[in-house]
């Protein structure tokens, strides 16, 4: 595929691999979160890993819109889907997410709620026009990549007068939780999670551009390289960001300059403008409750809020209390230090958010990197 | 009584049956098709007879007897295999369900290296399927089943209500006969042995998927199905010593490579750089976030063999015209753990799992 396999040449990344290795000094260690769950979905599935010297550790974050969504706002969808009788349409990997006593979207639809697989919002709209007579609601997640279509929707939705429409926003802001770990006493009480650079998000900084990210660089010190999705891309980061570090500048550089500018798509932050407001407070699943970290649908647009049209109450439900997701999308912990890692929690019996999604951490090192801990003999 | 004075009526004839022929332009099932009365019988005679056109069928009982192959005598085995269809839509590039439906339980016959022989098939209507396209699947079940050489020798009928059913399911199950010697099995993978693939990965399922989201851009992509029982009798000639044969249907070659390494008690290591994709193929893929390891085929096989014998079964395959793009992807060797790895184009190497959930539903 042109234009696709350059990002993904082999013998380019080994000329990168070795720059890396030739210019990471031995004396220290090198620890980097990558924000974004397509980062680490990438990392693991090209092995990049294995590519770089055992002093640069990667971490993964929390940039996995499934991940971070609390059991709290999945009850809710089933409680629409199952008591309400209202079709809830969702993105694909939201429908395995677990929630209370065990339920999902998938199972609800094999108790006979109506729950249907979409790949955009736009074919919610369509969904709603043919079934007139039924409440269409968009179980809408993600970060700030997911919102703008979200909202053209809902001003889709207004100038076509559909009244069987609406939303169930949970929206969420990838600088809020990006500083909700840098403002964690463990980050913050130096040595706990060393944490000394981050890759910053692809898509994402598409829309927001890259000049969120420096408060980052010059409040807490912390260099940040944009990266694209390809393996590529990560690998070109991690050797950026080393020479930061080496250096010891701390600044944001744009390695995704192909797609992102400072400035960001401005169109499309007029429209989640128009559409959304932020939240006082939002709980994210691992994180805990975040100040103005999540968006809601503006008053203006009441009729299209599924909270507000189905007077929905939020109960907040605590994790499982073996499951160490929070601890994981904190970087405190890798997968393989969980103990129901592999063997309660998997990917066909999730019991954490982070195992459901191929972006989440630990479904990326279940699927492609175990092999690694069993020390299994290279052929 | 009759009338001594008037002349005697002529003997009258029993009227013949009148039955009128079904609408096959714009006619369409309803229950009393699958109810046992004379319209279900109507419909056998009008369409399932003529089209499937053998002796054992149009003796009209409810089983097909037939002599035993002469294999058997010779010390060979039968072997049996069923497969239910359920694919949506019915029709699609490349193929439908009619003649997937032939091709699965061919093919899944002839994995074990054996000559299909016969086969039955079961039909679950959906009350209201247009007979037309009723009769669309089963003209191209008949042709699947005269290119392979394979009468279907009994089947069934069954209506379902409005709503209860997709249009059509179909079952078929299968009977075949192995040859003397030849085990070919899922056990049989034994470490230092190549795993081989008989061409492109992923076409069905991603024919299947463009036509369901009409993707533009993929409208080049079809269904790979066919019958492979005339591969694997050409590989089984020059080799009779094969393995392990597995067509890598749902789940893909990831799936059946795993399901292999299970059962053998191996693990395998995949060489990314080998895997025969399309290009169409690999942008639908990136475009609908899909992997072509586990995306489904209807017209492949994956083939286990000794190293000595895999460039003999390589050559045997790339001069069949179902094999011409077949690849050697990589190698079987000791893991307790039985994982399937793959060294990445890219320079690592990562498992190749099991497909967790389903990548896409209803596809076979």
């Amino acid at each position: 595929m042109k234009y696709i396999d350059e990002f993904r040449d082999g013998r380019t990344a080994r000329v990168i691999a070795a720059a890396i290795a030739r210019e990471a000094d031995p004396a220290r260690r090198y620890h980097i979160m990558e924000f974004c769950g397509g980062h680490t979905h990438a990392i693991s599935r090209y092995g990049i890993g294995e590519l770089l010297p055992p002093n640069i550790r990667l971490i993964h974050g929390p940039g996995c819109p499934v991940c971070v969504l609390p059991i709290g706002r999945v009850d809710s969808a089933l409680e629409l889907a199952l008591e309400r009788g209202a079709i809830v349409a969702t993105y694909g990997d939201c429908l395995r997410v677990p929630a209370t006593g065990g339920l999902s979207l998938l199972k609800a639809k094999a108790r006979g709620a109506d729950v249907r697989m979409v790949y955009s919002a736009a074919d919610v709209i369509r969904l709603a026009q043919e079934q007139p007579g039924r409440e269409v609601v968009f179980f809408a997640i993600g970060f700030e990549t997911t919102t703008p279509p979200t909202a053209l929707a809902i001003r889709q939705a207004e100038q076509l007068g559909l009244a069987n429409f609406s939303v169930f926003c949970n929206h969420v802001l990838t600088p809020s939780a990006i500083a909700n770990i840098l403002e964690s006493p463990e980050v913050r009480e130096l040595g706990t999670v060393p944490l000394d650079a981050f890759i910053g998000p692809a898509h994402v900084s598409t829309v927001i551009g890259s000049r969120p990210y420096e408060h980052f660089a010059e409040e807490y010190g912390k260099p940040v390289v944009i990266a694209g999705f390809e393996p590529l891309d990560v690998m070109q980061s991690i050797l950026m960001l080393v020479r930061q570090l080496n250096e010891g500048r701390a600044e944001v550089e744009n390695e995704f300059a192909r797609a992102v500018t400072r400035e960001g798509n401005l169109k499309a932050q007029a429209l989640v403008a128009d559409v959304f407001e932020l939240r006082k407070a939002f709980e994210w699943r691992g994180l805990g409750v975040l100040p103005y970290s999540a968006l809601r649908i503006k008053a203006e647009y009441a009729a299209f809020d599924a909270e507000r049209r189905f007077g929905l109450a939020y109960r907040s439900v605590p994790d499982h209390k073996a499951c160490q997701c929070g601890a994981i999308l904190r970087g405190l912990k890798r997968p393989q230090d969980c103990k129901v890692f592999g063997t309660v929690c998997t990917p066909e019996n999730p019991l954490g958010s982070c195992m459901v999604s191929s972006e989440g951490a630990c479904a990326a090192h279940y699927t492609y990197g175990r092999y690694k801990d069993a020390a299994v003999p290279t052929p | 009584m009759n009338d001594p004075r008037l002349p005697p009526e002529p003997p009258r004839r029993p009227k013949r049956d009148y039955v009128r022929p079904l609408d096959l332009k714009s006619g369409r099932i309803d229950m009393t098709h699958g109810s046992g009365g004379r319209a279900m019988a109507q419909l056998v005679d009008e369409l399932f007879l003529p089209a499937f056109d053998n002796p054992w069928l149009a003796q009209g009982n409810d089983q097909a007897a037939f002599e035993a192959p002469p294999e058997l005598a010779a010390g060979g085995r039968l072997v049996m295999a069923t497969d239910a269809h359920v694919v949506s839509p019915l029709f699609f590039p490349g193929g439908d369900i009619g003649c997937l439906a032939v091709h699965g339980t061919v093919n899944d016959v002839a994995m074990a290296g054996a000559r299909p022989l016969h086969l039955a098939a079961s039909f679950i209507l959906e009350e209201g399927l247009a007979l037309a396209d009723l009769a669309r699947i089963v003209e191209s079940m008949a042709r699947a089943a005269r290119e392979a050489g394979v009468a279907i020798v009994t089947g069934d009928t069954k209506v379902v209500e409005r709503g209860k059913g997709d249009g059509c399911f179909i079952t078929t199950t299968g009977v075949g006969v192995v040859p003397a010697g030849v085990r070919i099995a899922g056990d049989r993978a034994r470490p230092g042995d190549a795993v081989l693939v008989s061409g492109t990965l992923g076409d069905h399922g991603v024919a299947i998927m463009a036509e369901r989201e009409s993707l533009g851009f993929a409208t080049s992509i079809v269904s790979d199905t066919a019958a492979l029982h005339g591969l694997v009798a050409a590989m089984v000639a020059a080799v009779p010593d094969i393995h392990v044969l597995r067509d890598p249907t749902r789940g893909g070659v990831a799936t059946t490579l795993n399901e292999i390494a299970r059962q053998s008690r191996v693990g395998m290591l995949l060489d990314e750089t080998t895997l025969p994709v399309r290009e169409e193929v690999a942008a639908a893929c990136e475009f609908l976030g899909l992997d072509p390891l586990y995306v489904a085929n209807e017209g492949k096989l994956v083939c286990i063999c000794a190293p000595e014998h895999a460039d003999a079964l390589l050559a045997v395959m790339r001069a069949h015209p179902l094999g011409t793009q077949a690849a050697r992807i990589g190698s079987v060797h000791a893991d307790d753990h039985h994982f399937v790895q793959m060294s990445t184009a890219f320079g690592g190497r990562r498992i190749v799992d099991w497909l967790t959930g389903e990548q896409l539903p209803r596809i076979c």
